[in-house]
């Protein structure tokens, strides 16, 4: 039996046929979609410039890094298992850099590989314990997010330390300049693009089909002779180097900050969820997931335009993401 | 496969069961889930005790026990009822945030008077009865995974104390704050009393009320439970109000321990993730079905003796959160590794 | 079946519609104007819309704070961490002069070493410590930001009856009460610093004037530039912390007061990307801001980011004295302030323990000056070679192992 399938266990997860699966997958996938669509239109009453390409490649720019970790948060979700790593990862990311540049630009780019390898690294770690030493994937990344976090701070002295370079910096912070009607193409929403682009490639790959049988179902996938553990490692190494992907976006659009990627694990997670992926794997697909990071970028610029007091935002975020995913299950349940 | 086992701490019958499979010389208290947790917590003691001895501290003394008793109850109290909640494979993310709203509450509504201290510990854990209402409700009728549900709860409920609250709230009474917080029964705090009667209630629900087998049941498999006629709905709803109930008295405690409540008292407490880590700790599995509050129990002396060592040790915080992790997930895997070798 | 499909996102509007009116009767103004900033009625009276006085308001402790900030403070000019600002009463301190002439043991219960600023203080009441010959043994004890870990902190070092002295620096505002009154009870002398305590045993209580006054100072700043209805953006890190309360409470008042329309007040949760967007997104809406308050300057270096993406240029801004701030300030030009939470109060705390266990007599408040970083002192407080989030008001400069200690080269 699966060690893992945390919280999700049985609620709701019943048996269905390929089919119908399909369907609801793509019946949830409408879902965000739609949703993300209204709160753009929403948006756009409430502040017309939000519409224009200037202010729309802004929210895209800011949203990136989240849609980056959603993705990353997939791969983990779907093939079962959780990764609440990626938030102290990114802090990581962020503090190592400007450790190690100095503010010198060249040495941006080896910083940027090693950043990249640490990531996988600390993937694989979380995929390794997960899978072999058979430790839940809530309990060893709930360890490593404490590892992390303290590892990089006592190596730093507590505070950050150094400075980040500008060209470290222009990949978060600029973009392609000079070009008609949009003015300026940041590399951001390009990454976050090709990123997108990528994903969906793998996930129609065999590694996809292989992921998704894992999460659906460990046994069958085990006996038709996917090697699990193999495919559940690779997530977290997807995982931890879109962490460090969305490491490098960070500090280079806020600078150096200890705050950094605090809480970013549970906002990748919703993001998930917003979009249909089903905690404890086997369901939703990583566009709908990447979607659900758009909408819930959305909801704090709609929550902010609504002029919701400071205080009460949390209650009324709580309450969509509750009711959002409510609704889905709800439909998923009618569709049967 | 046997999912449920409510005979967890009753090593004269279990050991009879499994004679032939134990090897002679284990008798029925290593053979309990909670065996490998104690003894990793003797060996935790032991290891503290060299290395402060070392240091030039004291460990083995009635006044350090004692602090260590007292540190074990808040996070204690609430890993009580996460227990009860991951043993039917749900948790609850929103414990945190309820803490610090019941900290809260217990100050308003006691506002300095006496007469008001025993309706503010209904009102605040009727408060509580009603958020495990709520998560129950929203786990099982509109289907949301317990994950998002609790930590959207957490949201909620941490938005209604930002928009009620900038700050410490103040109103506990004096006797309350001593009598709970501070007095003792000879070297036993008040507190760790209030912990172990928590404990036992507990402990007799899972062990010996139908609501107890039926957690087990559930934790082992939802599906299966259903099919053989349990309502597994009631037992996700009432588990999820024992486990608010016991986020709540919690609150109440620190109220009376800080004579006053205040916003950030759960969360900077770390109550969400800390207790789902107690539990772990304590041999209860994540997926449900195996485990109990012994093992909880053993899990919270292992986190409270860590922090005494690092305290009388001085680590700075960064090196504690490693140390933490690190143990955390050895313990976890070496848990596994035991679970394999029984199967 | 397509009703189904339908039914989440109308559910979903519905629910958005419900929030949306609610938002709306708070906020009467949209509806009418057309105009949906979340401050929409912030333009047709500033007064209406930036929340009542907070229940930490007090118009007397106020008064007095920003009296305070032009009194001529008693002590030596070149170490402001020995200065006190109109000391009151003073204590006798003979009943806890140390029995032994030095090897003191003094214990520290510290709140959390959580942020730049604490880390920056415990570095430097570290080396105060050791550069002083009679203690023997400085102590500290992390409560990791937990108030109940605090109190049990506090406990074990009474019950041990190792201390010879305990400093306390409590993690939340008036929780800690109950242990300090426990651990006063025990004639080991206590001394608080930072955050206070609601009752008077404690020895001393060592401050820096207080947050009153550093609100105020910034806002007197954008006051005294920005011109009357200009558009100021505030900046908060999070709500339900006293300590920042009163920084707010301190400048609204003086934003009322100057006719200064405040367009937002947004929390940031102290997180650079976040004040970013926050800033961005006030610029598409308002089109440009003529001043930024901050309540912390932690992520104020982002905040003028924000406005050199957007193509603008940087209007009056507040920060504090951290160095990343401070050195863009100098070379960018920036119109500045920077009013500042005297970091080394870290230092004096084993100053004041020290002369307790002399016997030596101390202030029963011991308020500290808190000097403001402006254009014309500038100068000497940006520290090239220290790292980023180093604080100016270190007051460590003629400590041993400056500044490698530090983090400076």
């Amino acid at each position: 039996m699966s060690t893992e399938n945390v919280a999700a266990s049985g609620f709701g997860a019943d048996e269905q046929d390929r089919g119908r699966r399909f369907l609801s997958a793509l019946a949830s996938t409408g879902t965000i979609f739609i949703l993300l669509l209204i709160l753009w239109v929403w948006i756009t009453i409430l502040n017309p410039t939000f519409a224009e390409p200037g202010p729309f490649l802004a929210y895209l720019k800011r949203s990136a890094p989240l849609v980056i970790l959603a993705a990353g948060a997939y791969f983990v979700l779907v093939s079962g298992n959780f990764d609440l790593s990626v938030g102290s990862l990114v802090t990581v990311m962020v503090v190592v850099a400007a450790r190690l540049i100095e503010g010198e630009p060249s040495r941006t780019w080896p910083v940027i590989l090693l950043l990249l390898v640490i990531g996988a690294v600390v993937g694989f770690a979380n995929g390794f314990i997960s899978t072999i030493l058979r430790v839940p994937s809530f309990i060893t990344t709930l360890g490593m997010l404490l590892i992390l976090n303290g590892a990089v701070f006592w190596w730093t002295g507590g505070a950050p330390r150094g400075a980040l370079s500008d060209n470290f910096r222009s990949i978060g912070r600029q973009g392609i300049e000079g070009i008609p009607w949009i003015e300026q193409l940041p590399w951001s929403v390009l990454l976050m693009f090709a990123i997108g682009a990528a994903s969906v490639l793998l996930m129609r790959a065999d590694f996809g089909r292989q992921l998704i049988a894992t999460g659906d179902n460990e046994r069958a996938a085990r006996l038709s002779g996917v090697r699990v553990d193999r495919v559940r490692i690779l997530a977290f190494v997807l995982s931890g180097v879109l962490a460090a992907v969305a490491g490098i976006l960070l500090g280079g659009f806020g600078g150096v900050s200890a705050q950094v990627g605090k809480g970013l694990e549970f906002d990748a997670i919703t993001a998930c969820v917003l979009g249909g992926v089903v905690l404890g794997g086997g369901r939703g697909s990583v566009v709908a997931a990447m979607a659900g990071a758009l909408t819930l970028e959305a909801l704090f610029t709609w929550l902010n335009l609504q002029g919701i007091s400071g205080a009460l935002e949390d209650t009324v975020q709580g309450v969509i993401i509750i009711g959002a995913v409510g609704f889905a299950a709800y439909r998923l349940r009618g569709a049967r | 496969m046997t999912v449920v086992d409510p005979s967890e701490s009753s090593p004269g019958t279990r050991a009879a069961a499994r004679k032939e499979r134990v090897a002679g010389w284990r008798v029925g208290v290593l053979a309990s889930p909670a065996a490998p947790v104690y003894g990793a917590l003797i060996g935790i003691i032991v290891l503290a005790w060299i290395v402060v001895t070392i240091d030039g501290g004291e460990f083995l003394t009635t006044g350090n026990i004692v602090n260590m008793l007292q540190r074990s109850v808040a996070l204690g109290i609430v890993s009580l009822g996460q227990t009860v909640v991951i043993l039917l494979g749900s948790l609850d993310l929103s414990v945190a945030a309820l803490i610090s709203l019941s900290s809260l509450v217990t100050a308003q509504q006691m506002d300095g008077q006496p007469g008001n201290v025993i309706p503010a510990i209904l009102i605040v854990l009727a408060m509580g009865a009603g958020v495990g209402l709520a998560n129950g409700l929203i786990i099982t009728k509109l289907r949301v995974n317990a994950f998002i549900a609790t930590l959207g709860m957490a949201l909620i409920l941490g938005g209604i104390i930002e928009n009620g609250w900038s700050g410490p709230q103040g109103g506990v009474t004096d006797a309350f704050s001593q009598d709970l917080g501070y007095t003792r029964f000879g070297v036993i705090p008040m507190s760790f009393i209030l912990f172990a009667v928590v404990a036992v209630v507990i402990w007799f629900i899972l062990r010996s009320t139908r609501f107890g087998y039926r957690v087990y049941a559930v934790g082992g498999s939802e599906d299966v439970s259903k099919l053989s006629g349990l309502r597994t709905h009631r037992t996700i709803i009432g588990a999820h109000i024992v486990c608010s109930l016991t986020a709540v008295i919690t609150g109440i405690f620190l109220a009376s321990r800080l004579k006053a409540g205040t916003p950030t008292v759960g969360l900077d407490g770390g109550y969400d993730l800390e207790s789902i880590a107690a539990v772990v700790l304590g041999g209860t599995a994540l997926t449900g079905g195996r485990g109990g509050v012994i093992g909880t129990i053993g899990g919270v002396f292992i986190l409270a003796v860590l922090d005494n060592v690092f305290n009388q040790l001085e680590f700075n915080s960064f090196v504690r959160d490693v140390v933490r992790g690190i143990v955390i997930i050895a313990a976890v895997a070496i848990y596994a590794r035991r679970q394999e070798k029984k199967a | 079946m397509i009703w189904r499909r339908l039914a989440g996102p109308a559910a979903l509007l519905a629910c958005c519609a419900t929030i949306a009116a609610c938002g709306s009767t708070d906020d009467p103004g949209s509806e009418t104007t057309g105009d949906a900033t979340p401050v929409a009625t912030a333009t047709e009276g500033p007064k209406t819309d930036l929340g009542e006085n907070s229940e930490f308001f007090v118009q007397a402790d106020y008064d007095k704070q920003l009296a305070q900030r032009s009194a001529t403070p008693e002590g030596p000019a070149d170490k402001p961490w020995e200065q006190m600002i109109e000391p009151g009463e003073m204590v006798d301190t003979t009943e806890f002069k140390a029995k032994k002439a030095d090897n003191w043991n003094v214990c520290f219960s510290n709140a959390a070493n959580d942020n730049p600023w604490r880390q920056n203080g415990g570095i430097t009441m570290k080396a105060e410590a050791d550069n002083t010959p009679e203690i023997g043994k400085f102590t500290v004890v992390d409560a990791e930001a937990k108030d109940d870990k605090q109190i049990s902190d506090i406990e074990a070092m009474v019950s041990g009856g190792k201390c010879d002295a305990i400093i306390i620096a409590p993690n939340t505002t008036a929780t800690l009460t109950p242990a300090v009154e426990k651990a006063c009870e025990s004639k080991i002398p206590v001394i608080v610093f930072d955050r206070g305590v609601t009752t008077d045993c404690p020895v001393t209580f060592i401050h820096p004037i207080g947050g009153y006054a550093f609100g105020a100072d910034a806002a007197e700043f954008l006051r005294d530039n920005v011109k009357e209805g200009g558009k100021i953006l505030a900046l908060r890190i999070l709500p339900g912390v006293d300590v920042l309360e009163t920084r707010w409470s301190g400048a609204k008042g003086i934003f009322e007061e100057a006719g200064l329309n405040v367009v937002g007040v947004e929390f940031t949760d102290g997180d650079a990307a976040k004040t970013k967007s926050i800033v961005s997104d006030y610029l598409q809406r308002e089109g440009t801001l003529d001043g930024v308050w901050m309540d912390a300057g932690a992520t104020a270096v982002a905040m003028t980011e924000a406005f050199e993406d957007a193509g603008q240029e940087i209007p009056f801004v507040t920060g504090e004295d951290q160095n990343d701030f401070l050195t863009k300030w100098k070379e960018d030009g920036l119109k500045a302030i920077a009013p500042t939470y005297s970091n080394y109060q870290w230092r004096t705390a084993i100053i004041a323990t020290t002369k307790i266990l002399k016997g030596e007599e101390v202030p029963k408040e011991w308020i500290l000056p808190q000097p403001k970083i402006t254009q014309e002192n500038l100068d000497q407080y940006v520290k090239p070679d220290m790292p980023p989030l180093y604080y100016a008001l270190c007051g460590c400069e003629d400590l041993p192992g400056f500044p490698q200690k530090w983090g400076g080269k």
